[in-house]
């Protein structure tokens, strides 16, 4: 009992604490890139040290909606954060880490961003509501359906035992792994905000989706904003990683076995944030227009990987 | 008091209570006060009455018969019985009733002096009444009538604001699509009685399975589209976005929130009881109408901006979901999976419960705003959120149960659809079920997201931002009565998700009584958690909840009270760029959805309406210019204006018959007198 509470308040507390890391690590990644120097690796930690700790202003239009927001945004991603397999495959199973659960409750998240990005009644922020809930609306069915092609083969649909019964499989799958793998991909770029969908370093108002919804926010909740996206980027690196290449993720509760799952999950991590810096560095950003193509793509090429399973 | 409520001097008091309500309340006619209070709080009695028989009936786990006889020489003996089906069924219809009757307490006084409040009682409660009547009815003869009943008390209660011309268009569209539906269901049971040689549903039940395959087809499709038509399927769905949003607010809530969902009943009493061995196609068929409804009726909803047809959308969006179980039960059924085929039909009826307690909370909430604002257009509305906090409160909890999002109780229904849609792709029989289920599966995923959209433009648009006309601004929050009615469905929704385990143990139990009896049921529910398939997949509603609730309080303690407790807040104004804030600034219902559409324009079919005014002698400064955008409803116009034209000419031939002589009218019934007899002779 105190080792399964110890266990969670563990997750609850791993995923806030390395999600800045990715980010830093992803925007040091881009810097060199493009041969400049760039800011430490930690520097996003500093950044919402700075917002905490700044005063705010609301817009005298803002409801409830625009300040409870920032608490159900962050509040969803630490209930995923129990929900998926970070330290191993022995963690308590608390009843919300089936795959539709954790989507779902992500997808609570985005309505309240939504919705707290239109509360103020300004342009920017009605226009990332809609641009957001356009692009989540579509990538949902590839999303879905990508782990449900990794369920299958493993035989569950509860993400905490999906690596153990992977590394268990005498055949892997490869192709429906590949295939659905695509398929993810494309959707932890569309939920996270990121090229070719959107453009995280900027308030150009032609190219910006997330942020144009966190234009009213400062201080607090900004900061509480800000951090819950790096939270759900770092929540899909660790799904696409333990997940897709489940090597080494633990399935007993030892100090060895947790080591070099950690271990592994820093190795995949970085491979993941320095895809992501490279697809940013050297792709262009597509057209609106455009996106639900690749987003059909990622539907497809999970059908495709689900029909490959039977 | 059990043995009384379930007896047949008890069955008959229920519909006593509501024939007391309905005559009265025509009585009390000259006070509007008194035919309110006398009609709604009758309603409420029976409502409460009903909800005891239901839950006793329930509770008894067996099936009940009253047989009434005729006092009319005519008719055929009154038939009604129970079984936990219709149980369930009678414990939703009058929850749902109960709630709207309290509501319209205080909604209906809007009508004072404008309208009769004794016909509006009158209707309202033979129309409660009826709906019980249908589900209750175990007589082909005897359901005809009471089906009718309800449409016609519905049809009344659909013109019933009939200052406006469009309410009694909607109304006689309405009248008219019943009228087609009756056709096409009394086809089906004549076909039953031809072949089964009664008219009772017992009878119906034992041999049905013996008619012709061909025949069994012919009356499958008139079920479907007799039972279709009431439910609100795509392509049949036309009448359902004009009479929902014609009615009085507690009147849509109810035709959303459960008429319709006798359609789905009666497909579960025909499809699944009376014929236990149905073709594959039949579930196919199912399945497919279910996912055209689901993605049609959601997209039609995000062009919407009228606030009770956006709703009404969503109706056949959710009859969609209902019919992705209902057909993924006949497929099992037929594959003979009979575990598999009672999970999808638990899921089916977890969502026809589920849709009716936030459909009718959504159309209840709309009736709230509508009845302050005085105008269905979302775009005048805006900034509610300030001046009806409560309404506002509880439309969210129902935006957020419709979307599917937890701890709400859409999620787990949808969640348990998904669950049969996904062992139907587990199932791996051929490659036609695997596809199909895999289409259903993606269907209601995208379905899903879209409505996550719709719904943060539904309530968006209407509570947020500035108010965008006079209307809005000066809106007031609604009386006690209003807050009683909405509360009670919101706090219900969130008790279903919370207790989903509960609900769908229930469920499970009156699903399997119409398949073969199985010694692994696919779904394992409890309170604490929902599990299928062996563990292929479990959720906890009561965990869920748990976890969202003390996430979002160690997330408010820390951040306020963990980090500089100092900080101030400051009231400033929403950046405006520099140039004066108006509400034309703001997002309105078009903006917002203009890119879905966009991306589905080859469905929608958009079309974008420039006008400009100059003035005189000068073509380049417009005075005014107008944007219209609209879309356009494929099904009007390439299915029911061409039928209505097709009609009207074979009308006009027909009509040379009609020449007004006398000895030509002889003539006719001379001849078909003559036929007749040769018929005879032959």
């Amino acid at each position: 009992m105190i080792t399964s509470t110890l266990l969670i308040i563990a997750q609850a507390v791993l995923v806030p604490a390395l999600s800045p890391l990715c980010i830093g690590i992803i925007r040091k990644t881009k810097a060199v890139m493009q041969n400049r120097i760039g800011a430490s690796i930690f520097q996003p930690y500093r950044d919402l040290n700075k917002l905490f700790h700044k005063d705010e202003v609301v817009s005298t239009d803002a409801t409830f909606i625009f300040r409870a927001a920032p608490f159900i945004v962050f509040a969803t991603t630490l209930v995923v954060a129990v929900s998926i397999p970070l330290l191993g495959t022995f963690i308590p199973h608390l009843g919300t880490s089936d795959l539709l659960a954790v989507l779902y409750t992500l997808a609570l998240g985005t309505f309240f961003l939504a919705l707290g990005g239109i509360d103020v009644g300004g342009p920017f922020g009605g226009f990332g509501a809609s641009r957001e809930m356009t692009l989540a609306s579509l990538a949902e069915a590839g999303l879905l359906l990508s782990l449900f092609a990794v369920a299958r083969i493993a035989g569950t649909t509860d993400l905490i035992s999906i690596p153990h019964a992977l590394l268990a499989l005498t055949h892997p799958a490869l192709l429906t792994a590949a295939l659905a793998f695509f398929g993810f991909f494309v959707a932890l770029l569309v939920e996270n905000a990121r090229y070719p969908f959107d453009n995280p370093a900027t308030h150009l108002e032609l190219t910006m989706v997330h942020e144009a919804m966190l234009i009213e926010y400062s201080g607090k909740r900004l900061g509480l904003m800000e951090w819950a996206a790096a939270n759900k980027l770092f929540i899909f690196i660790v799904l696409g990683a333990n997940l897709f290449f489940p090597w080494g993720v633990a399935a007993t509760l030892t100090a060895r076995t947790i080591a070099l799952s950690l271990g592994l999950l820093f190795v995949k991590a970085f491979f993941f944030c320095f895809a992501i810096a490279f697809l940013e560095s050297t792709v262009a950003k597509l057209r609106l227009f455009r996106l639900p193509d690749l987003l059909l793509l990622s539907f497809i090429a999970s059908c495709v990987a689900i029909i490959f399973t039977l | 008091m059990t043995t009384f409520i379930l007896s047949q001097t008890g069955f008959v008091s229920l519909f006593a209570i509501f024939a007391t309500g309905a005559i009265g309340a025509l009585l009390l006619s000259r006070s509007d006060a008194a035919a309110n209070w006398w009609g709604n709080l009758f309603a409420i009695i029976g409502s409460l009455w009903g909800i005891a028989l239901g839950a006793a009936a329930l509770a008894g786990n067996q099936t009940l018969s009253y047989s009434t006889t005729p006092i009319l020489s005519p008719l055929p003996a009154l038939d009604f019985s129970i079984d936990n089906l219709s149980a369930l069924f009678i414990l939703l219809i009058s929850s749902i009733a109960l709630l709207a009757s309290v509501y319209a307490l205080e909604y209906v006084k809007h009508f004072y002096g404008r309208y009769s409040i004794g016909a509006l009682g009158f209707f309202y409660n033979l129309f409660i009444a009826s709906m019980l009547l249908v589900v209750t009815a175990s007589n082909a003869i005897v359901f005809l009538m009471v089906w009718e009943l309800m449409s016609l008390t519905s049809y009344f209660l659909v013109i019933y604001d009939r200052a406006e011309k469009k309410n009694t268009q909607a109304g006689l569209q309405y009248f008219a699509m019943m009228q087609l539906g009756t056709i096409f269901v009394a086809g089906a049971f004549i076909l039953l009685y031809h072949f089964t040689g009664s008219f009772d549903f017992d009878a119906m039940r034992a041999t049905a399975f013996q008619i012709p395959t061909l025949w069994q087809g012919v009356i499958f499709f008139a079920a479907l589209i007799g039972f279709g038509i009431k439910s609100g399927i795509v392509p049949l769905h036309i009448w359902l976005p004009d009479a929902h949003p014609a009615a009085p607010s507690h009147v849509s809530a109810l035709m959303s929130g459960v008429m319709i969902k006798t359609g789905i009943y009666m497909l579960i009493r025909v499809l699944v009881d009376f014929f236990p061995m149905p073709p594959l196609w039949w579930g196919v068929v199912v399945l497919a109408v279910g996912a055209i409804s689901s993605v049609l009726g959601v997209l039609y909803a995000l062009t919407e901006h009228n606030l009770k047809r956006l709703l009404a959308y969503h109706s056949i969006e959710n009859i969609g979901i209902i019919l992705l179980g209902l057909g993924s039960a006949l497929m099992f059924s037929s594959l003979s999976m009979p575990a598999l085929a009672a999970l999808a039909l638990a899921a089916s009826l977890f969502h026809t419960i589920n849709h009716a307690t936030f459909k009718s909370l959504l159309f209840l909430g709309a009736g709230s705003v509508i009845s302050k604002t005085h105008t269905d257009n979302i775009e005048e509305y805006g900034g509610l959120a300030h001046r009806m906090p409560q309404t506002a409160l509880f439309f969210l909890v129902g935006s957020m149960a419709i979307s599917a999002l937890p701890p709400f109780n859409g999620f787990f229904s949808e969640w348990l659809t998904f669950q049969s849609l996904f062992a139907g792709i587990n199932s791996g029989v051929s490659s036609l079920t695997v596809s199909a289920f895999l289409l259903a599966a993606g269907a209601l995923a995208l379905t899903g997201g879209l409505a996550l959209a719709c719904f943060v433009k539904a309530f968006g648009v209407t509570f947020l931002a500035r108010p965008r006309s006079p209307h809005a601004e000066h809106a007031k929050e609604s009386g006690f009565f209003m807050q009683v009615g909405m509360g009670t469905l919101a706090l219900s929704t969130l008790a279903l998700g919370i207790f989903s385990g509960k609900v769908a143990g229930i469920l499970q139990t009156i699903s399997a009584s119409f398949f073969a009896p199985v010694d692994a049921p696919a779904l394992v529910a409890h309170t604490a958690a929902l599990s299928v398939q062996h563990g292929f997949a479990s959720v906890s509603g009561v965990a869920l909840f748990a976890l969202i609730a003390i996430a979002l309080f160690i997330t408010f303690v820390a951040s306020t009270y963990g980090v500089y407790r100092r900080q101030r807040v400051v009231l400033g104004r929403t950046w405006d760029c520099g140039a004066p804030l108006t509400p034309r600034m703001e997002l309105t219902a078009t903006g917002f959805s203009r890119t879905i559409i966009m991306i589905f324009k080859r469905v929608l079919r958009p079309q974008l309406h420039v006008a400009a005014t100059y003035a005189e002698g000068n073509t380049y400064a417009p005075i005014s210019r107008t944007a219209e955008f609209s879309v356009t409803d494929i099904f009007r116009e390439y299915l029911y204006q061409p039928a209505a034209a097709l009609t009207l000419k074979v009308s006009e031939l027909i009509k040379q018959i009609q020449s007004g002589n006398i000895n030509a009218y002889f003539l006719y019934t001379f001849l078909a007198l003559i036929g007749i007899l040769c018929m005879t002779l032959i």
